[in-house]
């Protein structure tokens, strides 16, 4: 294997040996005049058209181009951070906005309550003052019932007792002194009680 | 004698003989591909450049990266004064790419391995920088070749080795090109030549050689364009800003 590449590479060395010398014989067809100037010519003519027409049609096109890309961008870019702040504002009144409507809500609420407070202790004050009217004349007529019903008691009580002693005795007694008895029994039973 | 690897540079008339008084100028191979070339850079250009969309499609895209990529080259060695010279250096890039390019195909004749071709266009860059040079800085251009810092000892030689350097540029800068483009080329061929001469059983090596040696040339082709458009880049440089 080994021999047959060191075979192969001095062929190829040989080759090239036998080809170079044959192009040196030929020698070099870029020194020769024959055509230099007809070259020189027409790289004169084909590199001047293709000169001016990149100068004065292609180029500015693309620059063109490339200028409009950037400022288009530029302005893109522009208009994206407007419509930012802008929604930066829109979202700063919309807080507001909630914080206003849950402040008024608020103040809503309370002066509510505080006129159904207010309401509720009117009426209740109203009803208050009926009920102690009322308890107040209730207690006129129990306290004015008591005392008279002690008087009938009296007067009753002295009935009977002179109807019972008329009984007993089978004679008149006045009813006065029977009236004054009873009045100082009783007298004497209450302060009894009370005490 | 169609195997001799020089024989693909060979010119011949296409045509009639055409004479321009004295002087032959008939329509050559290499006169058919400066014309396919530079038809072929106007042609992708203005349909790159036809449509105006914000995105582009590809045609539109290779144009405006060509263009923007020549235009980072110059601004980058020649700064901002240079751009009055855009499209020059577009024109001259795009022309030397396409002709290198297209002596990549079989059989085609590469305009650029000649050294006359390359040499005209060196020269024409050389006396327009010089002239620029002149007209920008006056006879103040001549401090190019005399370098700041130097001790006065060594500034006669100094100066001799500066105008000599400055007046081979063109050479330099035409055989740099055009060496670079034939020995390319005769290299293919010869590689070419040997898958023939060492059929089935041997040629497979030199046909591998040659499959990689058209891609180093296809390398090639865009590097020595955009050497021949940088150094350009970098003379203009001189004639607009001196800095010595």
């Amino acid at each position: 294997m080994l021999k047959k590449i060191v075979f192969l590479l001095f062929v190829s060395c040989f080759a090239c040996f036998n080809t170079v010398s044959a192009a040196e014989s030929g020698g070099m067809p870029q020194l020769n005049p024959e055509f230099w100037i007809s070259q020189i010519f027409w790289l004169i003519i084909t590199f001047g058209i293709l000169f001016i027409i990149l100068t004065k049609v292609i180029l500015p096109k693309i620059s063109d181009n490339l200028e409009t890309r950037k400022s288009q961008i530029l302005e893109n870019i522009e208009t994206a951070d407007k419509q930012k702040e802008e929604s930066q504002k829109k979202i700063d009144e919309y807080e507001k906005i909630i914080l206003d409507s849950k402040l008024k809500a608020k103040s809503y609420f309370n002066e509510a309550r505080e006129k159904i407070l207010d309401d509720i202790n009117k009426k209740r004050a109203a009803l208050e003052k009926d009920l102690d009217e009322e308890i107040s004349e209730v207690e006129k007529e129990l306290s004015d019932l008591k005392q008279k019903s002690g008087e009938k008691i009296n007067k009753i009580a002295a009935e009977t007792s002179a109807e019972l002693i008329k009984e007993l005795i089978g004679e008149e007694v006045n009813s006065s002194s029977i009236a004054a008895i009873v009045e100082d029994q009783s007298k004497i039973n209450r302060e009894r009680k009370d005490v | 004698m169609a195997s001799n690897p020089m024989y693909q540079f060979n010119v011949y008339r296409i045509g009639p003989e055409i004479k321009l008084g004295a002087v032959d100028i008939s329509f050559t191979n290499a006169s058919l591909f400066m014309v396919i070339s530079s038809l072929a850079i106007l042609i992708i250009f203005n349909l790159g450049a036809k449509k105006k969309t914000l995105i582009p499609d590809k045609l539109q895209l290779l144009s405006e990266l060509s263009y923007s990529f020549v235009a980072k080259m110059i601004s980058d060695t020649a700064g901002s004064k240079a751009k009055p010279y855009f499209s020059f250096i577009f024109s001259l890039f795009m022309f030397v790419l396409f002709c290198n390019m297209f002596g990549m195909i079989p059989y085609a004749f590469t305009v650029t391995s000649h050294i006359i071709v390359t040499f005209v266009l060196a020269a024409f860059i050389f006396i327009g920088v010089t002239i620029i040079g002149f007209m920008k800085h006056g006879l103040g251009y001549l401090k190019l070749f005399v370098p700041s810092g130097v001790p006065m000892v060594l500034l006669p030689l100094i100066v001799v080795i500066e105008i000599i350097s400055y007046l081979s540029r063109p050479i330099s800068l035409s055989v740099r090109l055009f060496a670079n483009m034939m020995a390319g080329h005769t290299m293919m061929k010869v590689f070419g030549g040997f898958v023939i001469s060492l059929g089935i059983v041997g040629g497979w090596l030199p046909l591998s050689f040659s499959v990689a040696l058209t891609g180093l040339e296809i390398l090639v082709a865009f590097l020595q364009a955009y050497v021949f458009a940088i150094l350009t880049c970098i003379y203009l440089n001189d004639a607009l800003n001196l800095h010595h």
